[in-house]
């Protein structure tokens, strides 16, 4: 659909100026939106304990994409950081 | 499409080429999609069919939670529309290359590009021109990609079967929308755009059928343009972008 979106009509489609800015906002918000309570909460309320490997898992992505722009990297690190604490420390 | 000729065409060997290059980028990212579709319920058929028909992981990612938790479909059509928004954005970029193409046509390849389609072709073709050898190119391009994304998929979704729950590789979804996401905080504005949207989605949390995710993109979007009227160096680049 949205891959498509502009190639659809035939005809030239005018966008207003404050949309279009208005727009480059929408995916960030839409991903945030999605991760945040994915990350940090669990039943409907935030974590209430430090002991929640996920919290780990993200900070360990963060800091790998922070330095090394890599997507493939973010995932592996992050992944190996919640790993290690779910089967080692069984958080 | 006559896909006979344009098999032959030396472009199509250079598309598929470079392509080759970043294969192992999509593969990965297609297996983790494949795994988080798999964990989160999706039966292995099911998981198989979402990825052949969308072949759109972020926005699959995205609405994977959500269709787990039993929100409305409009609020999941809602959130994987405005995470592949960046996509509306690459659609008017097509437009003049596509220009000449019955409408179906256009859909055709509309579906089959991604990201790195279109950056590898305005790389390629700066400016629209011979017709033959772009679509020869974008074939190349897209034959490569999406064999090695659905392989990789129907793979993640096999192994998910054999990897335990407890082992949290559903999370590696997460991980992923976690990159793209730090990945699009470039400046001032974007990073407090994300802020208000985490507060909003936290606020707004106890709304039924997942609206605190609609609340989250509002907010954002209306506190991200009120930063740009206030920032006078910002609102210039904008508008001469506009002018451009």
């Amino acid at each position: 659909m949205t891959r498509g979106f502009f190639v659809i009509p035939d005809r030239e489609v005018p966008i207003p100026g404050w949309l279009r800015e208005a727009l480059r906002y929408a995916p960030l918000a839409a991903l945030v939106a999605v991760i945040v309570p994915e990350i940090a909460m669990s039943d409907g309320h935030l974590v209430g304990t430090w002991k929640d490997a996920r919290l780990y898992a993200a900070a360990a992505g963060v800091l790998v994409f922070v330095t090394t722009r890599s997507l493939l990297g973010t995932i592996l690190a992050g992944t190996a950081v919640l790993l290690a604490l779910r089967l080692g420390l069984n958080w | 499409m006559s896909s006979s000729t344009l098999w032959r065409h030396p472009e199509f060997a250079a598309g598929a080429r470079e392509t080759r290059d970043v294969a192992l980028g999509i593969g990965a990212w297609g297996l983790v999609a494949g795994v988080a579709m798999s964990k989160a319920g999706l039966g292995a058929a099911i998981a198989i069919a979402m990825s052949l028909c969308v072949f759109a992981g972020s926005a699959q990612l995205a609405a994977l939670p959500l269709m787990v938790q039993g929100a409305p479909l409009w609020v999941i059509w809602a959130t994987a529309f405005c995470v592949n928004l960046r996509f509306v954005i690459f659609s008017a970029g097509w437009r003049p290359y596509l220009r000449s193409l019955p409408r179906a046509q256009r859909l055709f390849v509309a579906y089959f590009t991604v990201d790195f389609t279109y950056i590898a072709f305005m790389r390629r073709f700066p400016q629209p021109g011979d017709v033959r050898a772009q679509l020869a190119y974008l074939a190349g391009n897209i034959v490569v990609s999406w064999i090695a994304w659905q392989a990789m998929t129907i793979l993640g979704v096999v192994l998910a079967d054999v990897i335990p729950e407890r082992w949290g590789l559903g999370f590696a979804g997460t991980l992923a929308l976690l990159g793209i996401t730090a990945s699009l905080l470039v400046d001032c504005a974007t990073w407090t755009a994300a802020a208000v949207a985490a507060c909003a989605a936290f606020a707004a949390f106890a709304l039924p059928f997942h609206l605190n995710i609609v609340v989250a993109i509002a907010a954002a979007m209306a506190v991200g343009v009120l930063i740009d009227q206030f920032a006078p160096p910002r609102r210039a680049a904008a508008a001469s972008e506009d002018a451009a």
